[in-house]
């Protein structure tokens, strides 16, 4: 085995750049595999599976970890990497125009309208209390951050008149502008207030895809609507699209809010009429709520696209075992909702994204569990937009053939829009080639899974 | 409420995965990068604990513009003995407290030397001999009495004293004359030149700035300070400009003062391109001790080094120091010194870099640009990196080629702590040896430590 395993002390990449990194030296030929991550506990214990001897690291290092066939091929991998390295390394500035170090220089040097924070959960307060303290909104998209932290920030935030959209906020659009991972929307009268990243991709998807678009798409955090918090945000953003002309109508995504804030939402009292998409037992789905969203605007609900299974793969008559493989955490808790039965696994949940991408970038993690099932019926969720994996059916699509050979069901719901850059109805075709029924209604996915698995 | 994002075009701060970045770059969103690391290393706790702090933000607010809104005056020239109260036997010295065990050559040097200076020892042996046995001797920090003083820094009961006055906030701070460069007590030497030589100032150029000062009144270094950044110097490794505007405001006095005297003065101050960093020093003192004592504010009031120790005293956390090992200096050497010759870093004129001059005001001195490196553009970027570790841009400290920017000013520990950038301090390097004297002149870096242990410690205050 011809390895190189190296921990380089001190030296920061963000995951999605390493993952783009390892990805390049894993297509290099000759490379058998290819770890270049923060030396976080995952990805050591990652490359130890591998068989790498790892020596010890703190989360503060760089792991690099390579493994090819040959001297020579490990040697121009060694090369490879130090070019990618080198290539990904921040703008060095030694002119007097060095890039800002923190958020607090950066809108001090530039006129800024909002910051969006991704940095690794533990570091986040500090760049998004800077935001806040110069008077900017902050969507932090990171998550792993502790409560306290997130109820000072709003606190301060409403003190100043602005608004923090987060933690763990995947999406947001303000302005036109996609932030984080976002849909490409058309713009129009809905305001959508949201509590959960995908649940608002599944509502505006289908708004978008029945002709109606967006004004603002305020994201809030998971937690945000939870006791603790209070619904801080929430309140806010919607007080702020009631008095945003261009916001006809108002839709807040989010799961079953703690009673008290339910009833302090319901208390405000606002002009513009507010559609709840609230996920949870005994209420509506997510396309359910689009589809009152578009009756309250007059506008008539149409057919959602879907691609079904060829022939070949469909018709199972046996019961069989379901295991959803989801991005998406609100569409992970839709499915299994909808679905009543599986084994539902949020790849996009913390456990799964300290140290590194969220599957909605890096498919590696899900990549693997599909290959690893032999029987039974495969529901996952694709979700397209800005921020998101730029082609996901190159890496799907050939994993979901070779499933469907081996005798397993595979189940997509696409969430996306025709403006999206990967392209939705392209994206579709290819999935549903490779021998997968194709949804962009992740309600109707699920139900089709549920149909398949005999429950 | 209204929310002002929501109206006109999104211009977006990014700071984390750069994939989201890009993905604004194809909406043609305009927007800045923040070029993000990883806090200092065992920091990240401590850290969101000094910024949940609700006192922090109107505390540094607090703390450093009093540092920026002093107006230090050159007052007096004194004898130690008088206004610090020194009596026989008593040596106040550069940086943290030190003990003799722990002082490195050019202290025990300098301390050697104030001891034949004041008559306490016949030879430099006995001298050493008496400060070894501690019998009849106290060493403390200059800094614990509103005094600097550079390089080793011992001031001594006979030795007279630069008196600079804050006149918007009221305090004092003092610092010793300047002896000009080579082998002199501050680098640790103590031939019968360097004695001679203090004797001569103790004797005639002490007396003679004081009356001088007493006829022309008190002297404004703001403005002065102002004047030299805007003439090219940083006023730390260079004071040549300063030292020429001190001259032209006080020579007519000096000679009006002390007509037989006056000559020799001039000329010892017009022989020594560093005789204002003294003053300088003192100025930078007093300013940055107004801003001591706002609790909640992680502004850096002092940083100071014995030779031995790199230390630092915040405004939030009283008088404490907290201190990491003192590097060596990384420059230029004179003569057939080399760097196994430099002793670790040490002076308290770090001072000058705490108040926003010095290496953080690089940029305005080009002729010095080989301490940093050699090119006038590492010079802009020392300074404009130390924008990012500080709290504001001096209101009257200029620098011209940065469109007369104020000098980054006011350091603040929690962004040292987050950026790993640390403070860039211009200075002298003496000689291990005691008795050497100066052997070059660089730059240094401070012991990371020293931050982060002021940050844990805010972080329980």
């Amino acid at each position: 085995m011809n390895d190189l395993v190296e921990v380089r002390p001190g030296v920061y990449r963000d995951s999605v750049t390493l993952m783009r990194v390892s990805r390049a030296l894993t297509a290099m030929p000759g490379v058998a595999v290819a770890v270049v991550a923060m030396a976080t506990e995952l990805n050591l214990g990652l490359a130890r599976d591998l068989g790498f001897a790892v020596p010890p690291a703190t989360p503060g290092d760089l792991l690099v970890a390579v493994r090819a066939d040959s001297p020579a091929e490990l040697e121009d991998a060694a090369a490879e990497l130090e070019r990618q390295l080198a290539a990904r390394a921040p703008a060095s500035g030694t002119r007097g125009d060095a890039p800002p170090r923190t958020t607090r220089s950066a809108a001090r040097a530039f006129e800024a309208s909002l910051a969006l924070v991704s940095v690794p959960g533990e570091h986040a307060f500090a760049e998004a209390l800077d935001a806040v303290e110069a008077g900017l909104s902050v969507m932090i998209f990171s998550d792993n951050m502790p409560v306290e932290q997130e109820i000072l920030l709003k606190d301060r935030a409403r003190a100043r008149g602005v608004l923090v959209m987060g933690p763990d906020c995947g999406t947001a659009v303000v302005g036109g502008a996609g932030l984080g991972f976002a849909n490409v929307l058309r713009p129009g009268p809905v305001g959508v207030v949201a509590a959960s990243g995908t649940g608002a991709q599944q509502v505006t998807s289908l708004l978008d895809l029945a002709g109606v678009g967006v004004s603002h798409v305020l994201g809030v955090g998971g937690r945000d609507l939870s006791a603790e918090v209070g619904g801080r945000s929430a309140v806010q953003a919607l007080r702020a699209l009631d008095e945003d002309p261009a916001t006809e109508l108002i839709v807040l995504v989010s799961k079953p809010p703690a009673p008290e804030v339910a009833r302090a939402v319901r208390d405000l009292d606002l002009a513009t009429p507010v559609v709840a998409a609230l996920l949870g037992p005994g209420q509506d789905d997510l396309t359910t709520a689009a589809e009152k969203v578009l009756r309250a605007l007059g506008r008539d609900v149409p057919e959602w696209p879907s691609w079904p299974a060829p022939p070949a793969s469909a018709g199972r008559r046996d019961a069989a075992v379901l295991r959803g493989l989801y991005a998406g955490g609100t569409l992970c808790a839709e499915a299994a909702l909808v679905a009543g039965t599986g084994e539902f696994t949020d790849f996009g949940d913390d456990a799964y994204t300290r140290g590194r991408a969220h599957p909605m970038i890096d498919p590696a993690l899900r990549l693997e569990a599909l290959r690893g099932v032999a029987s039974g019926v495969v529901l996952m969720d694709v979700v397209l937009g800005h921020g998101a994996d730029p082609d996901p059916s190159s890496w799907l699509a050939p994993a979901i053939r070779d499933a469907v050979a081996g005798g397993v069901d595979v189940v997509v719901a696409v969430v996306g829009t025709d403006g999206d850059p990967q392209g939705l109805r392209a994206q579709a075709a290819r999935l549903n080639e490779a021998g997968a029924a194709v949804f962009t209604s992740n309600a109707a996915a699920a139900r089709h899974a549920r149909l398949l698995a005999g429950g | 409420m209204t929310l002002s994002m929501l109206y006109g075009e999104p211009r977006v701060i990014t700071v984390g995965a750069q994939v989201l970045g890009e993905a604004l770059d194809r909406q043609a969103v305009p927007r800045r990068e923040v070029d993000w690391r990883p806090p200092l290393r065992g920091a990240s706790a401590a850290l969101a604990r000094v910024l949940a702090d609700p006192r922090r933000e109107s505390a540094n607010a607090t703390a450093v513009g009093r540092m920026l809104s002093a107006r230090p005056m050159l007052t007096g020239v004194r004898p130690a003995r008088e206004v610090l109260g020194l009596g026989a036997g008593e040596f106040f010295h550069a940086g943290p407290p030190i003990t003799w065990e722990r002082a490195s050559g050019p202290m025990r040097g300098a301390l050697a030397g104030a001891m034949l200076f004041e008559g306490l020892a016949a030879t430099p042996e006995e001298a050493e001999d008496r400060l070894a046995s501690g019998a009849g001797i106290t060493l403390d920090s200059c800094h614990h009495h509103r005094t600097v003083g550079p390089m080793a820094g011992v001031v001594s009961p006979s030795m007279w004293m630069l008196e600079v006055a804050d006149a918007e906030h009221g305090g004092t701070a003092y610092c010793s004359l300047n002896e000009g460069l080579g082998k002199v007590l501050r680098y640790g030497a103590y031939g019968p030149e360097v004695i001679e030589r203090l004797r001569w100032m103790g004797e005639v150029l002490g007396p003679v700035l004081a009356a001088a000062l007493a006829r022309c009144g008190p002297l404004d270094l703001r403005t002065l300070i102002a004047q030299a950044l805007q003439m090219g110097d940083e006023l730390h490794n260079r004071n040549r400009a300063a030292t020429s505007l001190l001259v032209r405001e006080i020579a007519p006095a000096v000679v009006e003062a002390a007509p037989q005297h006056a000559a020799e003065v001039l000329r010892f101050i017009n022989g020594n391109d560093h005789f204002f960093l003294n003053a300088g020093m003192a100025a930078a003192k007093v300013s940055a001790d107004a801003a001591r004592g706002v609790p909640g504010s992680s502004l850096v009031v002092a940083m100071a080094r014995n030779g031995t120790d790199f230390g630092i005293q915040v405004s939030g956390l009283g008088d404490r120091w907290f201190t990491g090992p003192a590097g060596v200096p990384d420059g230029l050497y004179l003569g057939g010194y080399g760097p196994d010759d430099a002793n670790p870093d040490i002076g308290d004129s770090t001072i000058t870099e705490t108040a926003g001059l010095g290496g953080f005001a690089m940029a305005a001195a080009p002729a010095i640009v080989r301490f940093v490196g050699g090119e006038v553009s590492d010079a802009v970027a020392a300074t404009t990196s130390m924008y990012e570790i500080t709290m504001a841009e001096h209101p009257a400290y200029q620098i011209p080629g940065l469109g007369f920017r104020g000098t980054p000013a006011g350091i603040d520990v929690a962004l040292v702590a987050r950026t790993g950038l640390l403070p860039v301090v211009n200075t002298g390097i003496a000689g291990r040896i005691a008795g050497t004297g100066q052997v070059g002149a660089g730059l240094v870096s401070p012991p990371a430590e020293a931050f982060t242990a002021a940050l844990d410690a805010l972080g329980e205050a």
